[in-house]
């Protein structure tokens, strides 16, 4: 047979919702010449849960614990996002020592979250036996047990509520805090030694799933996957709230958007979360008010509020609309990572199959968020 | 050999060994398990298997018993005699390279056939079909593309396996298993380390572990190959594995350890010899859990790019100095090598770098 007589035809395979390395139940159709991608369709809505229909029949109080059921990786920012918009609808003014409390949790969970992201997206990368995502989970327990000792929870938190937070921190939170502040510079540095020269993430990473700055702005991409293609853009700058304006602290970008920009302004946004949690420390006031007085059972005024905040993962926003009852009338979630994986197919069209995994391991998603 | 037998009996010589060799090869496994996961547990900052047993020693059997006890599941639209056959064929080759092992001075199956050496490199590439064999069978998307995975990585890797093999067999003038570790001054793998190492990086390619795991990729193609496979019949993948490895390090060990040879009494050698071998092991362990995994044509490019070149300066190099030593390598020899061997890899590393970028594919 001649060379010319053989035939070669694309073919379709079926990723997911049960394939190891697809973060939950995200199921995608891709099409394959061979290794490459030539084709890619997301099917969402394995992990449906109707939240935001759910939450027209609960209260606004009821509904804070099912915001940790989102993006359970980042508990404390949907909660967070969730009681700012319903502040912002009822015009409560929130006590200056929450706003502090506030901005230590969220910095928490951001380190914790990223050290999960960078984890998977290395195990995505085949490390497959689950080293780099150990040493990460190393510092992700420390934190675990700091929310713990918060409010008793290590993955659904619930902590926050409208007008402040649920408890007090105890006593021995702080200097915890500040323990942990001191020495995870020593564990950043060993993962810096570890991973960010190593010739083979480096090979697998630089340079691929590339996504452009204009795509990524005309897209309403947020959060990493934004600014790893070189846009300064972070709610927390850009529209701040809580305290956010009275620190100093740099937004990291990336250069041309690949997965190493998107790993590297990961790694960079923890050292700028430690920056974060250092001053808050210092300027957080010693006592006073941790909650304001809301009322048990809120009756915002008729209206519409959108609080946004900067998650793990980009903008995580809340838009309520409110008839006056005690329970929204409409309450919609600008999800990240839904928002963020959009641009899946356009990152990894022409990448082999193995690139097309880290590609979207680089995205950090959460399937929580993605089909609520 | 054959004056140990009363009435120089080959036959018992044959039952005896195929005994032993197989008792090896089963127990050896079984250690290499433990000694993976409890290495795993000590790079990972965890325990690893502790229950089973003292030290979890039990652990390899536990595992044995749980899986013979597994519903053996077979697909329906399988080529049900191929997925049958597959595993067989995989574990087999595992088995017969054992044979020419020797694990003391002529202590062995055919430790020194004349064409050992020879012998090992063309059966271990045997398992290849039948891992071909069980992607193709198995029916299954996932499992073909391990399967093609393996046949488009193949030559890639047993070129430089074989060319750094060759250097060794230079040295000692001789394909015989029992006649390469008496050959060479000191151990090879001081002699000839560029030999060495490409011999170590294109053996892990061959055996599928460490960074070059693609065929089974976990995070990509679910299980690769054997996908489809559960049951005994995964187990035998599990055990060719790590049979592989275990083969594979023993090779080292007889190659560029000299064998059963160390201080000591005569009859420790074999001690020694094991010692070598779990030695290659811990290596191998150490790149399988330092690393993630390259891309397949990263291996590809790595494979011909910078192994295969190397591998022939090294031939190129060890030939020289057997033509100018007339045969007798002396051992001062090993500091000019090294310093050859990391000038060279130094100077490739430069000028290389894995390539492979994105495809531009028509939508």
């Amino acid at each position: 047979m001649e060379a010319t007589d053989l035939k070669t035809q694309p073919f379709v395979i079926n990723m997911g919702p049960q394939h190891p390395s697809t973060h939950g139940v995200f199921r995608m159709r891709v099409t394959l010449d061979g290794e490459v991608v030539v084709d890619l369709e997301p099917k969402l809505g394995y992990l449906h849960r109707g939240i935001e229909k759910l939450a027209e029949t609960r209260t606004y109080t009821q509904f804070i614990p099912l915001t940790d059921r989102l993006a359970y990786l980042g508990s404390m920012f949907n909660n967070h996002a969730y009681v700012l918009a319903v502040e912002k609808l009822a015009g409560i003014r929130v006590p200056l020592r929450a706003e502090y409390m506030r901005v230590i949790v969220d910095e928490l969970m951001r380190i914790s979250s990223h050290l999960a992201a960078v984890g998977f997206f290395l195990n995505d990368l085949g490390a497959s036996v689950f080293t780099p995502l150990l040493y990460m989970y190393r510092e992700r327990e420390k934190l675990l047990d700091l929310f713990e000792m918060v409010c008793g929870q290590r993955l659904t938190y619930n902590y926050m509520r409208i007008g402040g937070l649920s408890h007090d921190f105890p006593p021995e939170f702080l200097p915890a805090v500040k323990r942990f502040v001191d020495e995870m510079p020593f564990y950043m540095e060993e993962y810096e030694n570890l991973l960010a020269e190593n010739e083979i993430v480096l090979a697998r990473s630089k340079g691929v799933g590339c996504i452009s700055k204009d795509l990524a702005i005309s897209a309403s991409l947020a959060g990493p996957v934004l600014r790893s293609t070189g846009v300064k853009w972070d709610i927390r700058k850009a529209d701040p709230y809580s305290v956010y304006d009275r620190f100093e602290f740099d937004i990291p970008v990336g250069e041309q958007g690949d997965n190493y920009d998107r790993y590297r302004v990961r790694i960079e946004e923890m050292w700028q979360s430690l920056r974060i949690l250092r001053q808050s420390l210092q300027q957080m006031p010693e006592g006073g008010e941790f909650r304001a007085n809301v009322p048990h059972l809120l009756y915002p005024p008729k209206g519409e509020a959108y609080g946004r905040i900067e998650g793990a993962q980009g903008e995580l926003g809340f838009y309520i609309v409110s008839d006056g009852s005690i329970a929204p009338y409409r309450l919609h979630i600008r999800a990240p990572t839904l928002i963020n994986i959009t641009c899946l197919r356009d990152m990894s069209i022409g990448w082999k199959v193995a690139d097309l995994i880290s590609i979207f391991g680089s995205i950090d998603v959460c399937l929580g968020e993605i089909d609520r | 050999m054959k004056e140990l037998w009363p009435l120089g009996n080959y036959w018992a010589h044959w039952a005896v060994f195929t005994v032993i060799v197989l008792a090896f090869a089963i127990v050896g496994v079984m250690m290499y398990i433990w000694v993976e996961r409890r290495g795993f547990g000590v790079f990972q900052l965890r325990m690893g298997p502790n229950r089973a047993g003292p030290f979890g020693l039990l652990q390899s059997v536990a595992d044995a018993i749980k899986v013979l006890l597994k519903e053996d599941i077979v697909p329906t639209v399988a080529d049900k005699a191929a997925h049958f056959v597959a595993p067989a064929i995989v574990f087999l080759p595992v088995l017969l390279v054992f044979a020419v092992v020797p694990f003391h001075n002529g202590f062995g199956l055919l430790p020194d056939l004349n064409i050992g050496i020879l012998y090992v490199v063309a059966i271990s590439s045997l398992g290849v079909v039948g891992v071909f064999m069980a992607g193709w069978a198995s029916n299954n998307k996932y499992s073909i593309i391990g399967a093609m995975r393996v046949m488009a990585a193949m030559v890639s890797y047993e070129i430089p396996l074989v060319l750094s093999i060759l250097g060794v067999v230079l040295v000692s003038g001789s394909l015989s298993m029992n006649d390469i570790v008496a050959g060479g001054p000191i151990p090879l793998f001081l002699l000839t380390p560029l030999g060495f190492l490409v011999f170590l990086l294109s053996a892990m390619a061959e055996i599928n572990r460490g960074p070059f795991d693609m065929l089974e990729a976990d995070s990509e193609i679910v299980a690769g190959f054997h996908t489809e496979y559960s049951g005994m019949k995964f187990a035998m993948f599990f055990l060719a594995e790590y049979g592989h490895a275990l083969a594979m390090s023993a090779i080292a060990a007889t190659l560029f350890f000299k064998g059963w040879e160390g201080p000591g009494a005569q009859y420790i050698g074999v001690l020694w010899f094991i010692i070598k071998m779990v030695f290659v092991f811990i290596l191998l362990i150490w790149f399988r859990v330092a690393f993630p995994r390259l891309r397949i044509d990263q291996l590809m490019s790595f494979g011909w790019k910078f192994l295969l070149p190397l591998a022939i300066a090294n031939l190129l190099i060890i030939g020289g100095e057997v033509v100018g030593f007339g045969g007798d390598i002396p051992w001062w020899m090993m500091f000019p090598n090294f310093a050859v061997a990391g000038a060279l890899i130094l100077l490739f590393s430069r000028a290389y770098s894995l390539g492979g970028g994105r495809v531009e594919v028509k939508v």
